[in-house]
């Protein structure tokens, strides 16, 4: 089983915040990395150009030196988040990096696509409820994927949309691939007729 | 024609319920069994690493074909053999994709092939894609190999993963797009102008969600080249996949190539093949007819593929921003003709129209003219065996490049435009020099 997919039915978590629109995918993970031939270990480069320099020293401001990984697993960011061209590398940096889920008032759709093929859950929320999260960082959340619910501690809860395959995967702790390998005696059925 | 009957199904249904594993459910997709995955350099190395990760074997090696064709240099290599890659990262792919196959038993074609190419344009060329086939390769254009009554996906890197381990691909039953063709074609008008100009008929999100079929007597007469440029760029306008129904065409495409069936099974795979298409009757859940005699040398004036004219006629004079935003990117102005606009740069090649017929279209128009002053051509072959046929029939020799304002048009439109330094319409050179 996906590691990364792992009994996702609820998360509890403290958010993290990125107060800045248009997060587009090359910020999230910059272009020069994506002619790894591996994912794993991506999230060394999740923001490159926001925490290093060129020549790889840190930035004095780097935002992401505030981020508590293992505690804060919900990432909070401005509108717009994922835009830019299309890379599953971006989830898998972000899940690499210790996100289980981004909260936004939009996602690009296709980031929206890979994210949930590889088990990072966006949560799409109105205006209100990102600005209360913004002006609020280290907030505790808990998110029921099945009954596609967010509850925000103190504030109240709200839902969320999700498609049905999505949340029968991540409420299953369990990703595509497998759900296809659970299928193995009809793929054998099949191979068999064909 | 006769009443829709309950019976009676399009070519993709018929397709499409030959490789049900599992229907869909409200909650789940259907599970579609693939007979084919074309492998290349760049989409496939994290699938395998996936894989590896979770501890799984490729299903069916020999349902996987591969080739290097992206990340690969267009130039020859220098004299000692060493080949010059843009990034060492590049360089790393291929490599990576060779061990990858040979770990796993999957049949690359790689430097030493003599049938290395495009995937698109190799799969084909070897006898590979075959009518009624599932075919599925992590790029956009996989859409080319539906020329042969084919179901052919683009998928992503995820699916490339999902694909080797089990041979399955998750997908939502998709809608059915037909689109009728029927008349003869005016001399200079090409598969490359049908395709534009059916985009632009339809949208640029004209086909989302669906699967289209080509059909009427204009595509019956489209050699298997044109089908296949129309087929590539299905998804241009938002299509999964594009097909056409297989035919004598098809069959005599390719029969005698290396992974064709042959003997008797070439007469009963043919049989079977007869069986794919459209019933008299069955429904398309859209259809779009297009006259042929409407279509004319087309060519997009703007920076989407559904912004088409005739190579003749002016550039849209709209205010909405879409267009304006177009019309600045392009530098032109609305109601202006792009014919005559000059032109830098030529490029004949990509999977869209690198093969042999597109070479020997551009040719037939370029045969004893010259390039004009200040213009570059670049043609680069689809594949290694399109070079050579190319470049024994003394057509070309080119190497890649690529331009910045970039003007989509047929191979015809794109040659006479080389022989004049501007936008052209290839009609005043149609029956070589004069
Ligand atoms: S030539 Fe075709 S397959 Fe290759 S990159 Fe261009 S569009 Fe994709």
């Amino acid at each position: 089983m996906n590691e990364n997919a792992k009994s996702m039915g609820i998360i509890e978590s403290r958010t993290f915040n990125l107060a800045v629109d248009n997060i587009d995918t090359d910020q999230i993970i910059p272009g020069k990395f994506l002619t790894t031939t591996e994912r794993e270990g991506l999230g060394q480069f999740c923001f490159y150009s926001w925490r290093f320099n060129e020549d790889g020293s840190e930035k004095p401001d780097n935002p992401l030196r505030q981020h508590q990984p293992g505690r804060q697993r919900v990432l909070v960011a401005g509108s717009n988040f994922g835009c830019g061209s299309s890379r599953e590398h971006a989830p898998w940096a972000l899940l690499d990096y210790g996100f289980q889920a981004v909260i936004s008032s939009r996602f690009a759709d296709i980031f929206c696509n890979n994210s949930l093929k590889n088990g990072l859950l966006p949560i799409v929320v109105d205006d209100n409820v990102l600005e209360h999260l913004l002006a609020n960082p280290d907030h505790a959340v808990r998110i029921d994927i099945g009954n596609r619910r967010l509850t925000l501690d103190g504030y109240g809860d709200v839902g969320f949309p999700l498609d049905p395959f999505s949340a029968y995967c991540l409420t299953r702790g369990i990703d595509q691939l497998d759900f296809i390998l659970q299928n193995e005696q009809a793929i054998l059925d099949y191979e068999k007729s064909a | 024609m006769s009443e829709p009957s309950q019976a009676a199904s399009t070519l993709f249904e018929k397709v499409w319920k030959r490789h049900l594993v599992r229907n869909e459910t409200p909650e789940t997709p259907a599970i579609l069994y693939i007979d084919l995955q074309l492998l290349h350099e760049v989409t496939s190395p994290q699938a395998f690493d996936e894989l590896k990760r979770r501890g799984l074997g490729v299903r069916r090696p020999e349902c996987c074909l591969a080739t290097i064709d992206h990340s690969t240099p267009t130039s020859p290599p220098d004299a000692d053999g060493t080949r010059h890659y843009i990034t060492e990262q590049a360089r790393a792919q291929v490599d990576v994709l060779h061990v990858n196959c040979a770990e796993h038993g999957i049949e690359l074609h790689g430097w030493d092939s003599p049938n290395r190419g495009i995937v698109h344009v190799m799969g084909p060329e070897m006898g590979a894609t075959q009518p009624g086939m599932t075919i599925v390769c992590g790029d956009s254009h996989t859409a080319t190999h539906g020329a042969f009554g084919a179901l052919a996906f683009g998928i992503g890197t995820t699916e490339v993963g999902h694909v080797l381990a089990t041979q399955c691909l998750l997908q939502n039953m998709p809608k059915t797009l037909g689109i009728r063709i029927e008349g003869d074609l005016e001399p200079g008008v090409t598969a490359k102008d049908v395709i534009l100009h059916v985009i632009s008929a339809i949208g640029v999100d004209g086909g989302t969600g669906s699967v289209i079929e080509y059909h009427g007597s204009t595509v019956r007469a489209m050699d298997m080249e044109s089908r296949m440029t129309m087929c590539n760029m299905s998804i241009e306008c938002g299509a999964r996949a594009g097909m056409v129904a297989p035919d004598e065409f098809t069959f005599e495409y390719l029969k005698g190539r290396p992974m064709s069936p042959s003997g008797a099974n070439w007469e009963r795979a043919v049989d079977e093949w007869k069986k794919l298409k459209t019933d008299p009757g069955a429904a398309f859940d859209r259809l779009v007819e297009i006259d042929a005699a409407d279509i004319e040398p087309s060519v997009t004036w703007g920076t989407n593929p559904g912004m088409v004219i005739a190579v003749g006629s002016p550039v849209p004079d709209r205010q909405d921003p879409g267009t304006l935003d177009a019309l600045e990117y392009m530098q032109l102005k609305g109601g202006v003709k792009l014919a005559g606009e000059a032109v830098d740069v030529v490029f004949i090649g990509s999977c869209t129209n690198s093969r042999l017929t597109d070479l020997r279209a551009a040719a037939s128009v370029m045969k004893g003219r010259k390039v004009a002053q200040g213009t570059r051509v670049l043609i680069v072959a689809g594949s290694e065996a399109t070079r050579r046929q190319a470049e024994a029939e003394g057509n070309f020799k080119g190497r890649q490049g690529s331009g910045v304002r970039t003007v989509l048009a047929s191979p015809l439109t794109a040659a006479a435009s080389a022989i004049t330094g501007k936008v052209t319409d290839p009609r005043e050179f149609l029956g070589g020099a004069a």
